[in-house]
Formats: structure tokens, C-alpha cells, sequence
């Protein structure tokens, strides 16, 4: 194909783009070597090495009262913000896609930008404040609402995206026949716009399960901590961090963010769409 | 915030509209003869909106307000001033910017952003993106993989994964490189979060410029290739005026994320002796540490202009290649296709 090349520089390119390739693998893979093998380990300690088999961590952890329910809170929050989030932001993307609103973009925009920036520690005080005003510390729906309140201008933004690029005409039809208009969005928008629903339904999940510093902030009662927080309370009687629970707890709190992230790119691939701006 | 809007409003249309400019028009087209198609009206729209913009209002509009109020009290978490905080105006904003606290916080932040996002993230993603491109088999379902499983894996799991990498004794990096009782906390620890920073987030950018090299023409590269063009010169003159949008969108969010991101925390703590604390560290440990909840919302405003600028700068650079963007592909189809004929005819 390419006459006039010397056949050695490109083997020697080849091989470099491996061996490049070959450290990138090693880059991503060597830090998480740990949580694989350290949970399998009887006497676990920070380096990597092929465990001494066991799978006593596991009981060790399921008679953890803490860790089985710090789960179920995480499941709780990560649920209840994911159907507010995807249900409101769902709503709120139809509308603007579908009537003109002046200064619309603009207003997106600004609360996205708003968003990224406001959500991480700099709002943290007045948080709380709010949260003692309107009763809300100690409850989940506090944690719920807070997180949802952040993660909303994305949503839309996304959503918005997947609305716009819909064909109208089914919609048209519909609506000949009487249909009301949560009733056309019900029964015809939302199958067609499913992809991106699920997208930022997933999006949600995955943000709330690994958030840390809003329940840390909000949620007092020991009982009630997600795992994100119960993480921190691991400790041995002399005060050393207990490995075996840690890399045993890590590796079945991280496993559902992996196993539905493996899920929906199988099935829907993780692909940006339009205006990939996720 | 007048100036984010207005140059703002080009770009929402500005990601998609790069694509294809047809793609753009015919929207447009589109939505002109029949806008509301489901005969919402304005009021149903606008109850349709009320709930989310209820939330946003009031879980992060109202919180941001607070924040600028608070910056100008005195308000502690403790002692007198927890009870009747005082109005102190600007004393705050102008003790922050005299603070050397502050500006060398400010300084590790931009070291921070600068080296694993804009370069580390940005550029180890671009080069996955390139490679995978028209690759498929295991080998790179493998990288793929093991890139996203470190975007996605919960923040306090991987703090613990990275402070046992690195731990000084029996860490395994130190196993491997042979370097028994090498402190990389300790003696390097900016090096530290940065490399752990692009480890962690080089997965959005991958995923992005896969995507924005999915809509570069197979067939221009085959031309520029036939052409003798070599790697490099293809990417600087048939991928990278493509992707200009993409790239510009990509590196604004990036960099808004590095710079609020509060992880390197979880394992550093800001120290050794302040040599990690970038801004988020530095507020926590100024607003809950000390208990200055006023002085430290002052901080979070300085931070928020900050972010705020970046912004608009990254905006503005989006949209001056909306207003150019038709001239300038035109000229450059021409530069590329007189160079390639050219190239030709010498060979």
C-alpha cells in the first residue's frame, strides 16, 4: 500500500504503539489489582499478592450489622433520587423542547454551569442551614432532595438533547384523537426517548451511590450512613485501619455500579448523543 | 452574568451543531412550522417545568445566594458570632486576597487542573480515543474496560485503592518498582493526586473524542494518508479542526470537575503540610476546620468567579468558531486540497 516505506521504521512503530498500548493497561489495571485479591485474603495487608484463600471476610462482613444496612441506605437514596431525577427532568426537558420560552438556552447554561460549580464543598454550609430550616437533617428525603436539586440542570440538559431530536408527527396524531398532553408524553414520548432516559437514570445512580460529602453532612444517625460514609468506621480496636473489611466491603459496594454499568453498555452502549455535553 | 448568557447562546446549538451544518439547518427547519406539537401551551409548559425548577431553586440557586451572603458576615461556628453573626461587607473578600494561604491554594489548584486535566486527562484520552478508533478484538475491550471501571468505581473505594498503591511499605508500586520504603505521599504529593487524577477521569474524555472521531469522514483520512501525510500532520489538519468543539467542550467541563473536586482530600488531606490543599480542601478545612463559616464562603465566591471565568473564556472560544466556523472550514478544504494535490505531484 504505502510504496516508499521502509518496512523497518513502521515494525518499530508497531511494536512502540504496543508497548505504549501494554503500559496503559498496566496503568489502569495495577491499582485495582487490591480490590480483587485483598478480599480473598486471610491476612490481608496493602500489597497486591495472590491471596491466601479464604472467604471468611465475607462472614466477618455479614455480621457487620452496619455494612448490610449501610447498603440498603444507599440503595434507598440512589433509587429515590434516580426516579425523582429522571421523572422531573423528564418533564421539564419536554417542555422546553417543545415551546419556545424566551431565553431559554441562556437559563440552561447558566444552571449547568451553576451545577458543576455549586454542588462540591462550596455550598456546604448553607446546605446544612437549609436542611435545619426546613427539618430536613437526619431524613433521607433531605439527602434525596439536595442531591436531585444538584444533579437536575444536567439531566434536563441531556434529556433536552434526546427530545429535540424526536419526529413530532406521532405526537400530532395523538393529539388529533383527544389525547391529553402527559398523556401523549406517556404514551408516545417516552418509549421513543427510552434510551436517554435510561442513560441519565444510570448517570443518577452512579453519582449518588459514590456521593460522599452530602450524607456525611446531613445524615447524623450512625444507622442511617451509606456505605460511602460507613466506609470510614472500619477500624481495629488498636485504631489500624481493618484491611480485611475494607477491601471486602469496597468489593461488594462497588459491585452493582459495575455490574449495571457492564448491563446498559451491552445493551445500549455507552455513546454520547448530540450534544454530548453528559 | 450577563456576559455568560449572551455568549453562551450560541453554544447549546454549538456541540451538535458541529456535526454537520445540515444536521443544524434542518432542525431548525423543523421546529419553525411546528414548534408545539403536542398543543402544550405556555401554561402546561410551564407547569410541566415547576416541579424541577422548584428544586433547582431551592436545593442550588437559594444555597449559592446563601454562600454570598455568608461572605459577608462574620458568621463562626462557634462563640458569639454563631448566634449573631455581624455584617462585615468586603473585610472578608479583601483578608482572602492578602492571605498566602490562599494564593498558594490557588496556585496548587491550577497546577492541579493544568496537569491532569487540560494536559493529562485531555491528552492520554485523546490518545485511547485514536487508538481504539477502528480497532476492535479483546485486547482493546480489555483497556476499554479497565478505563471505565476507574471512572466509575465510588470515590471512598478508590481513595483506599490509591493510598494502599502508594502506602510506603509493602505498596504495590513500591513492590514493583523495587523501591521498598519510597514515601510517594509524602516526598511527591502533588505529583501524586495528579497522576491519580488522570487515572481516574480519563475515561469521560476517551469516551468523548471517541465520539467526536466518529464523525471525522473516514474517506478524508484516506485522502490526506494517499496524500503522505504522516500521523501527526493528519491530526493537525483533518482531525483537529473537526473535533475543535468537541475538544473545547470537553477540556471547559473537565476543568470545572478538576477544579471542584474534592477526592484528592480523601487521600491526602491536604497535607503533607498544606502541599496538596487545593481550594475545596483549603474552604472545608477554613469553614468546618477553624469554624470560619463566613471567611470560607468568602472563599467559595472568589472560587465560584473563578469558575465563572473559565467558563466564559472557554465560551467565548466556542463561539468565535461558530461565527468563523462556515469561512473558515471553506478556506481550509481549499489549503488541504491544493497541498494533497500537490503532494501528489512531486511524488
Amino acid at each position: 500500500m504505502r510504496t516508499g516505506t521502509n518496512p523497518v521504521p513502521a515494525l518499530l512503530r508497531g511494536i512502540g504503539a504496543y508497548v505504549l498500548v501494554a503500559l496503559a493497561l498496566a496503568f489502569f489495571a495495577l491499582p485495582m489489582l487490591w480490590l480483587a485479591a485483598a478480599p480473598f485474603d486471610a491476612h490481608p495487608g496493602v500489597t497486591a499478592s495472590l491471596p491466601d484463600f479464604t472467604l471468611a471476610n465475607f462472614k466477618r462482613l455479614w455480621n457487620n450489622p452496619n455494612a448490610v444496612d449501610s447498603l440498603a441506605s444507599s440503595l434507598i437514596l440512589a433509587v429515590g433520587s434516580a426516579v425523582l431525577v429522571v421523572g422531573l427532568s423528564a418533564l421539564a426537558a419536554y417542555a422546553l423542547s417543545r415551546v419556545r420560552i424566551r431565553g431559554r438556552d441562556g437559563l440552561l447554561y447558566a444552571l449547568l454551569l451553576l451545577s458543576s460549580i455549586v454542588t462540591g464543598t462550596a455550598a456546604m454550609v448553607p446546605i446544612f442551614l437549609l436542611a435545619a430550616e426546613l427539618n430536613l437533617v437526619d431524613s433521607y428525603l433531605g439527602v434525596i432532595l439536595v442531591l436531585t436539586g444538584g444533579l437536575l440542570p444536567a439531566a434536563i440538559f441531556i434529556l433536552k438533547d434526546f427530545m429535540d431530536t424526536t419526529p413530532r408527527s406521532y405526537e400530532e396524531s395523538a393529539r388529533v384523537f383527544g389525547a391529553s398532553p402527559l398523556r401523549v408524553m406517556w404514551d408516545v414520548v417516552v418509549p421513543v426517548v427510552r434510551p436517554g432516559l435510561a442513560t441519565v437514570g444510570v448517570w443518577t445512580i452512579a453519582q449518588v451511590w459514590g456521593n460522599f460529602l452530602i450524607p456525611f453532612l446531613l445524615l447524623r444517625s450512625p444507622d442511617k450512613s451509606p456505605a460511602a460514609v460507613v466506609m470510614y468506621t472500619f477500624y481495629t480496636e488498636g485504631g489500624q485501619p481493618d484491611l480485611a473489611l475494607i477491601s471486602t466491603f469496597s468489593l461488594l459496594y462497588s459491585l452493582p455500579v459495575v455490574l449495571m454499568f457492564l448491563f446498559v453498555s451491552r445493551r445500549y452502549g455507552f455513546r454520547f448523543h448530540g450534544g454530548i455535553k453528559a | 452574568m450577563a456576559a455568560t448568557t449572551s455568549s453562551a447562546d450560541p453554544s447549546p446549538a454549538g456541540p451538535q451543531g458541529q456535526e454537520t451544518a445540515e444536521k443544524g439547518k434542518r432542525r431548525q427547519a423543523r421546529e419553525e412550522p411546528e414548534r408545539d406539537a403536542a398543543g402544550l401551551g405556555r401554561r402546561r409548559a410551564a407547569a410541566f417545568l415547576a416541579p424541577a425548577l422548584l428544586l433547582v431553586a431551592l436545593f442550588l440557586v437559594l444555597p449559592a445566594v446563601w454562600t454570598l451572603y455568608l461572605g459577608a458576615t462574620d458568621y463562626r461556628l462557634t462563640g458569639i458570632p454563631a448566634i449573631d453573626p455581624a455584617f462585615v461587607g468586603f473585610d472578608n473578600l479583601t483578608k482572602a486576597l492578602g492571605d498566602d494561604g490562599f494564593w498558594r491554594s490557588l496556585r496548587l489548584t491550577l497546577v492541579f487542573v493544568l496537569g491532569s486535566a487540560v494536559i493529562g486527562q485531555a491528552g492520554l484520552g485523546f490518545a485511547l480515543a485514536w487508538w481504539m478508533r477502528e480497532r476492535t478484538g479483546r485486547l482493546r475491550t480489555t483497556l476499554e474496560v479497565l478505563v471505565m471501571l476507574a471512572w466509575i468505581l465510588p470515590s471512598s473505594v478508590v481513595a483506599f485503592l490509591w493510598i494502599a498503591f502508594l502506602d510506603r511499605d509493602g505498596g504495590t508500586l513500591n513492590e514493583l518498582l523495587r523501591t521498598p520504603g519510597a514515601a510517594w505521599l509524602l516526598d511527591h504529593p502533588m505529583l501524586s493526586i495528579v497522576v491519580y487524577n488522570i487515572w481516574r477521569g480519563s475515561a469521560f474524555s476517551m469516551m468523548l473524542y471517541s465520539a467526536a472521531l466518529g464523525n471525522v469522514p473516514a474517506s478524508h483520512l484516506e485522502t490526506a494518508r494517499l496524500a503522505g501525510a504522516g500521523g501527526l500532520q493528519q491530526l493537525r489538519d483533518v482531525v483537529f479542526p473537526r473535533i475543535r468543539g468537541h475538544i473545547l467542550t470537553n477540556l471547559l467541563l473537565i476543568s470545572l470537575w478538576t477544579f471542584n473536586d474534592f477526592t484528592p482530600f480523601l487521600i491526602t488531606a491536604g497535607g503533607p503540610d498544606g502541599a496538596t490543599e487545593t481550594l475545596p480542601v483549603h474552604i472545608y478545612k477554613t469553614a468546618l476546620g477553624s469554624g470560619e463559616l463566613g471567611y470560607g464562603a468568602a472563599i467559595s465566591f472568589l472560587m465560584l468567579l473563578i469558575n465563572l471565568v473559565v467558563a466564559v473564556i472557554y465560551l467565548r472560544l466556542l463561539g468565535q468558531r461558530n461565527k468563523s466556523g462556515t469561512a473558515g472550514k471553506k478556506s481550509r478544504t481549499a489549503r488541504r486540497k491544493a497541498r494533497g494535490s500537490g503532494q501528489k505531484e512531486a511524488a
